[in-house]
C-alpha cells in the first residue's frame, strides 16, 4: 500500500512536470507581449524592454523554462504581471471558495447522477425509465451558463428561496452546486443505468434473491456496491471537468474562487497567473484520480493495490 | 430407495405448467404440460441437452424467471396447498430460501464478490428469522461446519474471490440448507466443477440430503450424474417430459426413443477397455511407418507468469503453470493432455501456437520455434492451428462465418476472389455444412454448427496439427458425439495430429492414441491410453479416473475416493526452483512419475 502510495506520487510529479512544459510552451507562443501589457499602451519602447529584462523574457526559451522550475520547487509560483502580489497568495486565498463550490458539485452530482441511474434501471422501460434519461440527457447537454442563468431565474428571482449571487451561507452555495454538478449529474445517471442494468443480471443477484431476500435490499446491498463501482473512477476524472465548469459557473453565480481569477487573468495574458492555476488544476486532477483509486478496494476486496 | 414415500403426499407437485418466453413472433413455449410430483427425502433428476427447459423449470418453480420476458403461462405448482404459480412476490419472498432453496450451477459468480462468505450467509439466515446478530453468525459457523469446509471460522470473514470454485459450491450449499428447506433445487451444482471436486459435491449433497429428509430436485445435463444420485427421472426434450420413471428403468429399459439416444450418445469411461487407439480406429493397426518423424516435439517446455508489485514495480512472485514438460505427437496421432482446471494443460496448448512467451524448446514438423521472431512465428501458424472451447465466443459476430472460414487464408495471403470463395466453400463441405451458409452471421448458427465452422477455419491452412482446448466440453452430448466423429474423420483422412486437451475422461478415451496426465504444471503419467486409462499407475490418475461418475445406476459409489484439501499453490515467492519430476518408463514407453516426488498430493482414500 506504502509502496503503491508511493509509485503514484512519483508518477504524479512526473506528470505535473510535464504539465508545466506543456503550458509554458503554449503561452511562450502566445502573440500577446506580457511586457507591453504590462507597461500599456502609452508606454516607450524603452519601458517595455526594461520591464522584459526584469522579467527575464527576453532569454532563450529553455533558460526561461529553468529559471521558471527553480523557483517552482521553492513553491513560488511568481508574481502577477498586473496585480503585482504573489501568485500563490491570490490562489491561496481563493481556492477555499472553489473547493467547497467542488465539493457541493459532487455531492449534488452523485446524489442526483446516482438515484436517477438505479431508478432508471430498476424501472427499466418504462415511463419513469424514459423521463429521468431525457432529463439526464439535457444535463449533458445543456450549456452550464444557461443552466445557471434558468436556475436563477426561477429559484432566486420568481420564488426567492435563494439569494441571487454571492458568497458566504449554505443558501448561496445551492444553486451554483446545482449547476456545476447538473452535467456531471447527467453523464453519471447514463452510467448508473447501464452499470446497474448489468449488475442485476448477475447471477448472484439471482442468489439473493433465492434466498428470499427483500427487493429493497437486493438493490440496495448487493447491486448498489458493485454498480458504483465503475463511477468511482469517473469521480477523479470529474474533477478536471469540473476546472473548466467553475470559470463559467463562477462568473455567472459572482463567486470568489478560482475560476474568476483565471477569466480575468486570460484577459490581460497574466501569465504566471495562467501558469498557477493550470498547475493547481493538474495537482487536483492527479490528487482526485488518487483518491478515487483508494477508495475502490474499501468497496471492493477484489482490487489490490501494489 | 422410499417406497414407503409413495404413499404419502408429495411436498411439491406440479401439474400442466407452461412457461413462455416472448419472442418476436409472440410467446414461445419452453415448458409445456410438465408433471410431476416429489416426495419427501427424494431425489429427482431432470436430465436434458441444453434448451430442453430443464432451468427454466427450475426458475419456474422459485419465480424467479426473468421477466416479463418469460413467465409462468398456466398450470400450478402445489407446495403443501399453496400454488406457487399465483402467489404474490411479497408471500413468494417467504417462500424462497425458507422452504425451496436452490443452488447454481456456476459457483464462481454466484455469490456477492464485495460481500463476506459470512454477511452473505447470515442475510440468508435473518432474511426469514428475525434473531440477533451474534446468534446468526453461531447460525452461519454451524451451516459451514455441516457443509464440511476446512477452517470456517476464517471463511465467514473470508471473500468469495479467495474461496476456490469446490468451496464456493460448498458455501452455496450451506446458504440453501441454513433453514432446512422441503425442497432444494439443484441447477447442475457440479458441471463447472473439476470430476474430484464433482465427487466430494455430490457425496456431500447426499449425505445432507439424508440427514435432513429434505426433497432434492437436481438438474442436469450429465447422465453419469444422474445415475449416481436419483431415486426418479424425468426427460425433458423441448419442454416437455418424455419419459418419467426410477432411475433402473430408465437406464435399463428405456421406452421412449429421445431417452435411447441420449443414453447411446453418452460416452462411458472403460467402454473401450484393452482396445488400442480411438473409438473409430479402434481395433485397426495404424498405418505403420517405422519410427515416424515427430510432427511435434516439445523439450522441457517451461511457462512463467510474473506477478509485478513493490515501490519499483518488480517481480515479486510467479505462477509456475507449466515446468519442464516433455512430449512428442508423431503425425496422424492423437495426444490427450488431461488435468484438472489450472494445471497448465491450457498453457501448454497456448505456448505451442505461440501466442505466450516460453522456455525450453519445441519443434513443429520439424522446424523450431522462436517465440520472438515474427517471421518464424507467422510460417509456424500455417502448419499449428487451434480449436477453442466456447464456440460462440470465438466466433467474430459481426463477420459473415465465410469471411471468418476465410480469413487465415487472405492473412496469409494464399488465395483470393473466386479461388478464396472455392476453397472456403469446399472447407464448409468438409466440415458438413452447406456452401450456402457462408453468407450468414455466427448467431444464426447451434453451438455444434459453430464448432464445426471453428474447425472449418482451423483446417483452412491445411495445418499439420490441430490443438483441440476443451472443444466439445461446451455442447451437448449427441452434438458432441458427432464433432467427435468429424475430428477422427478428418484425421483419417488427412492425417492431422490432434493435440486433444480436456478435462472429460469419458472424451479423451474415445479420441485419443496416447493420453498425458498433467498436475500442478507437470506431467505425471503419459502412456498409450489403453495404459494410462486402462492400467493407471500415478495415484493421481487413479483418483481421477475414480471421480468419473459412470451412467450405471447399477454402478454407484457409496462413498467417493476423496482428495483432502486443495492442491497446492503454483505461485512462488521469485528464487524458487521448482523440481522436476523424473518420469520412469514402466514398460513400453507408460512413462509413470515417482509418487513420493508428486507435491502435496494430499491423499486419503
Amino acid at each position: 500500500m506504502a509502496a503503491y502510495i508511493f509509485r503514484r506520487l512519483v508518477q504524479a510529479f512526473l506528470i505535473l512536470l510535464g504539465v508545466s512544459l506543456v503550458t509554458f510552451v503554449l503561452l511562450y507562443l502566445v502573440p500577446a507581449d506580457p511586457a507591453r501589457q504590462i507597461a500599456g499602451r502609452s508606454a516607450t519602447a524603452e519601458t517595455v524592454a526594461n520591464i522584459r529584462e526584469q522579467l527575464g523574457l527576453n532569454l532563450p526559451f529553455h533558460e526561461q523554462y529553468l529559471r521558471y522550475l527553480g523557483r517552482l520547487v521553492q513553491g513560488d509560483l511568481g508574481r502577477s504581471y498586473l496585480q503585482k502580489t504573489e501568485v500563490s497568495a491570490l490562489i491561496a486565498s481563493r481556492l477555499p471558495a472553489s473547493l467547497l463550490l467542488m465539493a457541493g458539485a459532487i455531492v449534488c452530482e452523485l446524489l442526483l447522477g446516482l438515484t436517477m441511474g438505479m431508478v432508471a434501471a430498476v424501472r427499466r422501460n418504462t415511463r419513469i425509465d424514459q423521463g429521468l434519461m431525457v432529463l439526464s440527457f439535457v444535463g449533458v447537454s445543456a450549456p452550464q451558463f444557461v443552466v445557471g442563468i434558468l436556475l436563477l431565474y426561477v429559484f432566486a428571482v420568481q420564488f426567492g428561496w435563494f439569494p441571487i449571487g454571492g458568497y458566504g451561507t449554505f443558501a448561496h452555495l445551492v444553486l451554483p452546486s446545482v449547476t456545476l454538478g447538473f452535467l456531471g449529474a447527467g453523464w453519471y445517471s447514463r452510467m448508473m443505468r447501464s452499470s446497474m442494468l448489468d449488475v442485476l443480471r448477475q447471477d448472484y443477484i439471482r442468489t439473493a434473491r433465492a434466498k428470499g431476500v427483500t427487493r429493497l435490499r437486493v438493490i440496495l446491498r448487493h447491486a448498489l456496491p458493485n454498480a458504483i463501482l465503475p463511477i468511482i473512477a469517473m469521480i477523479g476524472i470529474d474533477i478536471g471537468l469540473f476546472m473548466s465548469g467553475i470559470v463559467v459557473v463562477e462568473s455567472v453565480f459572482g463567486w470568489p474562487g478560482i475560476g474568476q481569477l483565471t477569466w480575468q487573468a486570460i484577459q490581460r495574458v497574466d501569465i504566471p497567473i495562467i501558469m498557477g492555476v493550470t498547475l493547481v488544476s493538474a495537482c487536483a486532477i492527479v490528487l482526485g484520480n488518487l483518491l478515487a483509486d483508494l477508495i475502490a478496494p474499501l468497496i471492493d476486496p477484489r482490487i489490490k493495490l501494489r | 430407495m422410499d417406497t414407503s414415500a409413495d404413499a404419502r403426499k408429495p411436498v411439491l407437485s406440479v401439474r400442466g405448467l407452461r412457461t413462455v418466453v416472448a419472442t418476436p413472433d409472440g410467446p414461445r413455449p419452453v415448458v409445456d404440460g410438465l408433471d410431476f410430483d416429489l416426495h419427501p427425502g427424494e431425489t429427482l433428476c431432470i436430465a436434458g441437452e441444453s434448451g430442453s427447459g430443464k432451468s427454466m423449470t427450475a426458475l419456474s418453480i422459485m419465480r424467479l424467471l426473468p421477466e416479463p420476458m418469460a413467465r409462468i403461462a398456466g398450470g400450478s405448482i402445489l407446495l403443501g396447498d399453496r400454488d406457487l404459480a399465483r402467489l404474490g412476490e411479497g408471500e413468494m419472498r417467504h417462500v424462497r430460501g425458507n422452504e425451496i432453496a436452490m443452488i447454481f450451477q456456476e459457483p464462481m459468480t454466484s455469490l456477492n464478490p464485495v460481500m463476506t462468505i459470512g454477511s452473505q450467509l447470515t442475510e440468508a439466515l435473518t432474511a426469514h428469522r428475525p434473531m440477533a446478530s451474534a446468534e446468526a453468525r453461531a447460525a452461519a459457523l454451524e451451516a459451514l461446519k455441516a457443509v464440511r469446509i476446512s477452517e470456517p471460522e476464517r471463511r465467514l470473514r473470508q471473500y468469495p474471490h479467495e474461496l476456490s470454485g469446490g468451496m464456493r459450491q460448498r458455501v452455496m450449499i450451506a446458504m440453501a440448507l441454513a433453514l432446512n428447506p422441503k425442497v432444494l433445487i439443484a441447477d447442475e451444482p457440479t458441471t463447472a466443477l473439476d470430476v474430484t471436486v464433482q465427487a466430494q459435491i455430490l457425496e456431500l449433497i447426499r449425505d445432507l440430503q439424508r440427514q435432513t429428509g429434505t426433497a432434492l430436485i437436481m438438474i442436469t445435463h450429465d447422465m453419469g450424474v444422474v445415475a449416481e444420485m436419483a431415486d426418479r427421472v424425468a426427460v425433458m426434450n423441448r419442454g416437455e417430459v418424455v419419459e418419467q420413471g426410477p432411475v433402473r428403468e430408465i437406464f435399463h429399459a428405456p421406452k421412449d426413443p429421445y431417452t435411447r439416444e441420449l443414453l447411446a450418445a453418452v460416452p462411458k469411461l472403460g467402454a473401450l477397455k484393452g482396445i488400442e487407439g480411438p473409438l473409430r480406429t479402434a481395433g485397426q493397426a495404424r498405418p505403420a511407418t517405422p519410427q515416424p518423424e515427430p510432427v511435434v516435439a516439445v523439450r522441457d517446455l517451461t511457462v512463467r507468469f510474473d506477478i509485478r508489485g513493490g515501490a519499483l514495480n518488480r517481480v515479486v512472485r510467479r505462477v509456475h503453470a507449466v515446468e519442464g514438460i516433455s512430449f512428442e505427437i508423431k503425425p496422424g496421432e492423437t495426444l490427450a493432455l488431461v488435468g484438472e482446471s489450472g494445471c497448465g494443460k491450457s498453457t501448454t496448448g497456448r505456448a505451442l501456437v505461440g501466442l505466450l512467451p516460453f522456455q525450453g524448446t519445441i519443434h513443429i514438423a520439424g522446424r523450431q520455434v522462436n517465440g520472438r521472431d515474427r517471421q518464424s512465428i507467422r510460417a509456424m501458424r500455417r502448419d499449428i492451428q487451434m480449436i477453442f472451447q466456447d464456440p460462440y465466443a470465438s466466433l467474430d459476430p459481426r463477420m459473415t462465418v465465410g469471411d471468418l472460414v476465410g480469413e487465415p487464408l487472405v492473412v496469409h495471403g494464399l488465395a483470393k476472389g473466386q479461388e478464396l470463395e472455392d476453397r472456403v466453400a469446399s472447407l464448409f463441405t468438409r466440415v458438413g455444412l452447406q456452401r450456402d451458409h457462408m453468407r450468414r452471421h455466427p448467431h444464426e448458427f447451434s453451438g455444434g454448427q459453430r464448432q464445426r465452422i471453428c474447425i472449418a477455419r482451423a483446417l483452412s491452412l491445411e495445418p499439420k496439427v490441430i490443438i483441440a482446448d476443451e472443444s466439445v466440453s461446451a455442447l451437448d452430448v449427441s452434438v458432441q458425439a458427432r464433432v467427435l466423429d468429424l475430428l477422427q474423420e478428418l484425421q483419417s483422412e488427412l492425417g492431422i495430429s490432434y493435440l486433444f486437451i480436456s478435462h472429460d475422461m469419458a472424451v479423451v478415451e474415445q479420441i485419443s492414441h496416447r493420453v498425458a496426465v498433467m498436475y500442478l504444471g507437470q506431467i505425471v503419467e503419459m502412456g498409450t491410453r489403453s495404459q494410462v486409462l486402462d492400467t493407471p499407475r500415478h495415484p493421481y490418475t487413479q483418483r481421477l479416473i475414480e471421480a468419473v461418475p459412470i451412467a450405471d445406476p447399477d454402478r454407484r459409489r457409496e462413498s467417493f475416493a476423496r482428495l483432502q484439501g486443495d492442491v497446492p499453490s503454483p505461485v512462488h515467492e521469485v528464487g524458487y526452483v521448482p523440481r522436476h519430476l523424473r518420469l520412469r518408463d514402466v514398460g513400453d514407453g507408460h512413462l509413470v512419475a515417482d509418487e513420493d516426488e508428486t507435491p502435496a498430493l494430499g491423499c486419503a482414500a
